[in-house]
Parts: structure tokens; C-alpha cells; sequence
């Protein structure tokens, strides 16, 4: 699985470069037992572009993210992402017998200046004083920032987001949403926000896709001038239109 | 109450521990008592470093699960006493032979529960641990073992127990000294009141064990928050 993985990104990152994509993915495709999850699966990010892909559950959306986080690397087609990457996933998964910061710095040597460096991301996501807690002491919304820090603190050149606010209760998700917004202004990492939550998309996108059955079927640049806000009517509109796309007749 | 006990046969507290100061005062129990510990701190180490590492080479290979797991799962299904005539025909009838019955006890009881406990590490976490570069060597000291930690513990309070009940079957063997040398001697001069002590100082030794289990649980586990009764 390991050297899969390295033997498809060498393959994949060595076609020149392409300073002016963080991730090229052309007709993807990717079938469980003959079932076709993703079918010519096309996406082009640019560098710092913040892309949202709503869909239905089992439109293939958490798929498509495993293909660029390289967690599944048996697919069809041509995938090129930046080697710099990290996955924040719907749980927090957080090793619960290793302390918070050392958490946030699994996978990268334990040099001082790390160590450093962990620290100052968790104060980015206000957890500065956690950083000797043990992950089960914090609340949902804690573990979710401690998540955040653990791939900030790679500075990624792509972010993944699956889903990481979908356990949140309602309140602690408005206050990820205003954080997320802060970490990537200040960072500015290529982010691809898979979500089912379609207010979640508008607020936080530049762009949002749609997944239907294993293809984009909408594609919509989202131009509401920051901060976004529900109330705006064009927010209304793209809700509504985005809302029938996914199948759902908004009220 | 005197008179409902045959006190030939079920000596009083008070003969108990009369006997039981004697054999202290005498340094007579202290002796076997070492020569006891000795072999069970021996077996332990051997068994629990062999039980950890054959785990791991079982839990991490395909070629290892075929290799150990599958032998360790014959000689769980033996009665490990009844493998002391052939542990004696290797080793003769010193000190190997008692060492090498309390090991094995030790290795089945450690490698049953941490082989499990290794192949019931969260896999999201190791595939989490994957995505952010965690190289082999950190993937087994910060998930894998950690993880395994829980049922490695189980598996040390049963191998705590299963080498006490080793050691006496082992001092059976011509063994000049020791608890299970103590216990036969009694038994042939029907000292049932050094008997009764014998026993003592087996469930002391039970309950000490049981201590150091708890003790490390509590120690290694801090970070875990479980049910700890209602």
C-alpha cells in the first residue's frame, strides 16, 4: 500500500510542472465490484482556491477526497496533487494516548523548532493551553481544532476537508466556520471542503461543485463579497438553485 | 467449635501463625521464598519480552501471523503442564526446566491477548497516521503499540497468575528449593499447619501481583476515561 502510494505519485509528479494548478484530476474514474462510484471525474484547482463538492450521501464525494489525499491510489485516469497535503476527516482521529501537541506533530521529527511550531499553530486555533491534555478530555469541537492544527501545521499546499464539521453541534460549527475562514486567509492552502451542508458551501467557497452519481453536475462560481451573509438574497438564490440540484425541493 | 474441627487435620489461627513466625524467625521461608521469586521474575521476563515481540512480528507480517500465531494457538489448546516430561528431556531437571514452564505459560497468555490487541488497533488512526508521513518505526511506538496497551495489560494479569500456578507445577521437578519444595516436604511430614501458610503466602503473592497490574493500568492508562463503576 505504502509503495503504491510512492510509486503513484512519482509517476504522477513527474510530468513537469504545474505551478499554476495545486491539483489536476482528468477522468477519474474509480468502480467498488463493478459499481462505478466516480465516472470521468474532472477537476482543475488552482493554487489558494477554495472549492466546496456538496453531494448526496454515496455520490461518490468522500471517494473523490481519498483519491487526492492518495488514500486510495487504485483508480483510473491522470491525478496530480502538491506532495504537501493533510486530511482533516469527519472524526478527529487523534491518537487518544498521546498528548494534544504531540498529536499535532505525529509524522514530522520531534526537533525543537517543531515542537515550536506545533505550539504556535494550536495557539492559531486557541488551544495553546491544551497542548498537554489528553485528546479524550477535550470536547467535540476542541479535538475537531486540534485536527485543524495537525494539518495546518504542514502548511499544505491542498487541504482536505471531509466533512469535518458534520458532528458539530450547531454553534461550535459557526464558530469552525469563522476559524477555517481565518486559518486559510492567513495560509491560503488550496482547500477542497467535501460537505453536505449547502450554507457551509456558499459561506466558505470560491467555487462549488456538485457530485451527482459519480459526475459534476453543476459548477458555480460563488462572487458574494466576504463576509457572507444567509440574509443576502443572493445567498437565498444560489441556496435554492444549488438545493434542486441536489435533489431536494427547497421550501 | 473446637470439637467441629479435627485440629490434626485443620490447625487453629493461632498454631498457624505461631508456625508461620517460626518459619520467618528460622529465615526458612524467606529463602524458598526467593528461590520462588527468582524463577517467576525470570520466566516473567523471558516470557513477556518473547510474548511483545513475537506479537508484533504476528500482528505487523502476513509471514509472522503464519509462523507464530498459528503455533501459539497449538500450544494454547495443550495443557501447558503437560508439556514439563519434554521440557525436562531438553533441559534436564535444574533450574531451565522451571524457568522454561513459567516462560511459556507467560508468552501464550501475553501473546493471545496482545496479538489480538495489535489486529484491534483503530485501522482509521493508522490510515490518519499514514496520511500525516508517520514513517514504520513511528507507526509502532506512537499507534500500534500504545494502542495495543489496553489488552497487552489484560494479558499481563493473566500471565501474572498463570505463573504462579506454573511455578508450582514446575517445583514438583526435583527442586531443593522454593514454595512448591516447602509444600511437598509438609505434605510427606503432614505439617498441614505449614500447609496453611503456604497457602498464605500464595494468595499474598496473588494479591501483590494483582496490585502491580492495577498499579500499572492506572499508571499507563491515564489517558484512558472508561466506566470505573457506577
Amino acid at each position: 500500500m505504502a509503495r503504491d502510494q510512492t510509486t503513484l505519485e512519482r509517476a504522477l509528479l513527474g510530468r513537469g510542472d504545474h505551478h499554476d494548478h495545486a491539483v489536476i484530476a482528468r477522468n477519474v474514474g474509480k468502480a467498488f465490484d463493478d459499481h462505478a462510484v466516480l465516472r470521468d471525474f474532472s477537476l482543475e484547482m488552482r493554487p489558494s482556491e477554495f472549492v466546496a463538492l456538496l453531494g448526496r450521501s454515496g455520490s461518490g464525494k468522500s471517494t473523490f477526497l481519498r483519491v487526492l489525499g492518495a488514500l486510495d491510489t487504485e483508480v483510473d485516469g491522470y491525478v496530480r496533487i502538491p506532495r504537501h497535503r493533510a486530511i482533516v476527516f469527519q472524526d478527529p482521529r487523534l491518537m487518544p494516548w498521546l498528548p494534544v501537541l504531540r498529536n499535532v506533530t505525529l509524522g514530522l521529527p520531534q526537533t525543537r523548532e517543531v515542537k515550536e511550531h506545533g505550539l504556535a499553530t494550536l495557539a492559531e486555533v486557541g488551544l495553546q493551553d491544551h497542548a498537554n491534555a489528553w485528546p479524550r478530555t477535550l470536547s467535540g469541537g476542541e479535538a475537531q481544532r486540534v485536527a485543524l492544527a495537525r494539518a495546518m501545521v504542514r502548511e499544505p499546499q491542498l487541504l482536505l476537508l471531509d466533512e469535518p464539521f458534520g458532528a458539530l453541534d450547531a454553534l461550535t460549527r459557526i464558530r469552525m466556520h469563522a476559524l477555517l475562514r481565518e486559518l486559510y486567509r492567513k495560509h491560503r492552502p488550496a482547500v477542497l471542503l467535501v460537505t453536505h451542508d449547502v450554507d457551509e458551501a456558499i459561506l466558505l467557497a470560491d467555487r462549488v461543485l456538485v457530485l451527482t452519481e459519480g459526475r459534476i453536475s453543476l459548477s458555480t462560481k460563488i462572487d458574494l463579497p466576504a463576509p457572507r451573509n444567509r440574509s443576502d438574497p443572493r445567498f437565498a438564490a444560489l441556496r435554492r438553485h444549488l438545493l434542486t440540484e441536489l435533489g431536494v425541493e427547497p421550501d | 467449635m473446637a470439637q467441629l474441627l479435627d485440629p490434626r487435620t485443620t490447625p487453629g489461627p493461632m498454631t498457624v501463625l505461631n508456625t508461620a513466625i517460626t518459619m520467618l524467625g528460622s529465615g526458612e521461608l524467606q529463602g524458598h521464598l526467593w528461590a520462588s521469586l527468582q524463577r517467576v521474575l525470570q520466566g516473567l521476563a523471558i516470557g513477556v519480552s518473547l510474548g511483545v515481540v513475537g506479537a508484533l512480528v504476528a500482528g505487523l507480517a502476513r509471514w509472522g501471523e503464519n509462523l507464530i500465531d498459528a503455533n501459539m494457538e497449538i500450544l494454547h489448546a495443550v495443557p501447558n503442564f503437560a508439556f514439563l516430561p519434554v521440557l525436562i528431556a531438553w533441559f534436564g531437571i535444574g533450574e531451565e526446566p522451571k524457568v522454561a514452564l513459567i516462560t511459556l505459560s507467560v508468552w501464550i497468555a501475553i501473546h493471545i491477548n496482545t496479538y489480538s490487541a495489535i489486529r484491534n488497533v483503530d485501522a482509521s488512526l493508522v490510515e490518519a497516521a499514514r496520511t500525516f508521513g508517520v514513517g514504520r518505526r513511528e507507526l509502532i511506538t506512537a499507534v500500534i503499540l500504545p494502542g495495543a496497551l489496553p489488552g497487552f495489560l489484560v494479558g499481563l494479569r493473566l500471565a501474572l497468575t498463570a505463573a504462579w500456578l506454573a511455578l508450582i507445577f514446575a517445583e514438583t521437578i526435583n527442586a531443593p528449593t522454593g514454595l512448591g519444595r516447602m509444600m511437598s516436604d509438609a505434605r510427606e511430614y503432614f505439617r498441614i499447619d505449614v500447609i496453611f501458610v503456604l497457602l498464605g503466602v500464595y494468595a499474598l503473592l496473588g494479591l501483590a501481583s494483582l496490585a502491580v497490574a492495577r498499579f500499572l493500568e492506572s499508571w499507563l492508562l491515564s489517558w484512558r476515561r472508561s466506566f470505573d463503576g457506577a
